[in-house]
């Protein structure tokens, strides 16, 4: 199953929360869109389908 | 109707005060220390953050520099050029921060960066039905200011000039027309190149000023930082003192009556 996460597609990705694993340790100040959605903490653990897209952001400098 | 300010008080936003009326945006510091010297001179309470994908090569959170600071965070939808965009970055970033506050920008374009109004006004308006204290950057222009301040948001903040131009202000009758008729805080953001700009936004009636480039790229992001913390200081209180009217003549401030006839 192939799961993209902020844009680079990965192997072995079951959840968001493994999605995330892959990107950060940080936990703090994290947002997760699934396919352009947001997905609240609480729903991390939803299972992802192959093809699925995962953003993983948080904060960074800006205006 | 000129509006006379006879007395001052903490800016108030919503449901927040704050003793600062300067507000900074983080974008452009060269590294999270500098940005840390430039919150605490420019004596701000609240800066702004962007939502981008996590860098697994970042050393540092700009949230660790800010809490060290002591400064509330405000979220912006910097790059959004839809009202989808926007809204959906609103609300991926009160899931990350645990704010419904958002600087909400929605960009017509990459060369000028203004504000699309028609896609600003559709965001701006979702986001207010969704609970969302929405805090948009606008353009000069007096109706939209108005629109936006009808459509439920908590501040309007109108450019001084571009993003990141330092042209400072372009149309201070429009600035001067926009905080005469807000009933909501009117924060200059954008455009501002140095001090007297602040000011001057100030001296027009602004109740802030929202600016980043203007201290993080200044040769001295500290000293300028401060430059403009008092800047802002001297804006308001020259607006609550009231200036004198300007005059096409001198007026002699030493009496001409008991000159000696010399």
């Amino acid at each position: 199953m192939s799961i993209e996460v902020n844009g680079e597609a990965r192997e072995g990705i079951a959840t968001i929360t493994d999605a995330v694993a892959a990107v950060t340790s940080a936990r703090r100040g994290i947002a997760v869109a699934l396919n352009g959605e947001v997905v609240p903490r609480s729903e991390w653990d939803r299972p992802l389908a192959d093809g699925d897209a995962v953003e993983v952001l948080t904060a960074t400098q800006g205006g | 109707m000129e509006q006379r300010i006879t007395s001052d008080a903490d800016l108030k936003i919503a449901d927040k005060t704050f003793t600062s009326r300067l507000i900074l945006g983080t974008g452009g510091a060269a590294n999270h220390a500098q940005l840390a010297e430039a919150i605490t001179a420019s004596g701000t309470e609240l800066v702004t953050v962007a939502l981008r994908r996590v860098d697994p090569a970042a050393s540092g959170s700009i949230l660790d520099v800010i809490e060290r600071c002591g400064v509330e965070l405000l979220p912006n939808t910097a790059g959004c050029f839809t009202a989808e965009q926007a809204v959906r970055t609103a609300k991926l970033a009160r899931e990350a921060f645990g704010t419904n506050w958002i600087k909400l920008e929605v960009i017509g374009d990459e060369d000028t960066l203004l504000p699309d109004p028609v896609e600003l006004l559709d965001a701006a308006e979702t986001l207010v039905a969704d609970g969302f204290t929405v805090l948009p950057y606008t353009s000069d222009d007096p109706v939209l200011a108005r629109r936006l301040e009808d459509a439920g948001c908590a501040a309007v903040m109108p450019l001084a000039a571009p993003i990141g131009t330092g042209l400072g202000v372009r149309n201070p009758h429009n600035l001067a027309l926009i905080c005469e008729h807000a009933d909501v805080p009117v924060i200059c953001d954008a455009g501002i190149g140095t001090a007297s700009d602040a000011a001057l936004a100030m001296e027009l009636g602004c109740s802030a000023v929202l600016l980043a480039t203007a201290v993080t790229r200044a040769a001295d992001p500290a000293l300028m930082a401060a430059a403009m913390r008092d800047a802002v200081n001297a804006g308001r209180a020259a607006r609550l003192a009231g200036r004198i009217p300007k005059r096409h003549l001198a007026n002699a401030s030493s009496s001409f009556e008991g000159m000696a006839d010399l």
